[in-house]
């Protein structure tokens, strides 16, 4: 079943969202970046991917914020699903000592 | 750069479903989740599937499902949405230029699931080799009906699990982001760019509150690193 006022609602998120996923398409050729530009424009990805997280890391609780230290240490030895296994067995451990 | 020749569409798809792999495995406890909230606020099933099918973007739906009540706020909807997913603009803007080997019915159809971890994937791939539309729609296309099915099937049945806490899945979501940054380090800049992103999205979480540390974290780190920059 869908109800019209949630199908608007989703229709105008997906809308939204289609239209950020591809404006990047148009801007790509304007941008002809050097020095620090092409640094800041380099730094998006990890800035974006740690702004996402950060209120689990930092403001959430010291099993949060602990296990994220210890995922990060995995991460700079171990590939991506090692590191997301260490991740979850350490949240799991570390609610389980702290709370 | 020499990039070497591409490979058959077959290698190519193969290598994003390889690449991709991992991703899908841990977002299915994050989907099964995103389902099961989304019927505890009263989306049918039917309309958790349209949304995980039209929207594919986590971290926008679950902000849209905290908001959420009856009759919907659909401005408001559109607008937290927007907050999160602007970040869209700047990674395809990134993205785009090393597609040069899609037509442009692949671009426009592949963007349309372009997220945080096939757009990682997809940079660090063409720091290799070029970018082919075959790795980046194969591995699209299984990360967005992963996304769909698990959704679907969460929304039917997800509460059945019981609290993905106790079994630390909630965490799968950030671990996986650790690992993706770690995948973009190189070096002082970085670290300077982490430290200003999450200290200025953590603040703005505990002040302003979501969805907003996206955007505040983002901007921050991105200044953070043209102050930062070592320029000749």
């Amino acid at each position: 079943m869908i109800d019209p006022t949630n199908f608007a609602a989703i229709l105008a998120m997906a809308l939204v969202t289609y239209a950020t996923r591809t404006a990047g398409i148009f801007l790509a050729g304007r941008l002809a970046l050097r020095g620090r530009a092409a640094a800041a424009f380099e730094a998006i990805p990890p800035s974006v991917l740690v702004a996402v997280i950060a209120p689990t890391v930092l403001a959430t609780g010291k099993p949060e914020t602990l296990a994220a230290l210890v995922t990060a240490i995995a991460a700079t030895r171990l590939p991506l699903l090692a590191t997301v296994g260490v991740g979850v067995a350490s949240i799991v451990v570390l609610r389980a000592l702290l709370l | 750069m020499d990039p070497s020749p591409p490979k058959s569409i077959f290698r190519e798809a193969g290598d994003g479903l390889r690449d991709i792999f991992p991703l899908v495995i841990s977002c299915v406890p994050i989907a099964l989740l995103f389902g099961a909230l989304g019927a505890s606020k009263g989306l049918s099933p039917t309309e958790v599937a349209l949304m995980s099918t039209l929207v594919f973007a986590g971290g926008a739906q679950f902000a849209a499902i905290e908001i959420w009540k009856s009759p919907a706020p659909i401005f408001l909807l559109a607008f937290s949405t927007l907050l999160i997913n602007v970040r869209h603009v700047l990674m395809s803007a990134s993205l785009t230029p090393k597609t040069g080997l899609f037509a442009p019915w692949q671009r426009f159809l592949g963007f349309a699931v372009l997220a945080d971890e096939n757009w990682a994937l997809s940079e660090a791939r063409a720091r290799l080799t070029p970018l082919t539309p075959a790795y980046f729609l194969a591995m699209g296309a299984v990360f967005w009906a992963n996304w769909v099915i698990f959704s679907t099937i969460g929304a039917f049945g997800g509460s059945l699990l019981g609290d993905p806490r106790r079994f630390g899945a909630d965490f799968a979501f950030p671990a996986v982001f650790i690992g993706l940054i770690a995948g973009f380090w190189k070096g002082r800049t970085t670290a300077i760019t982490v430290a200003a992103s999450g200290a200025a999205s953590a603040l703005a979480y505990v002040t302003i509150g979501a969805p907003w540390h996206v955007a505040c974290g983002a901007i921050a780190g991105i200044v953070a690193a043209f102050l930062a920059a070592e320029t000749e």
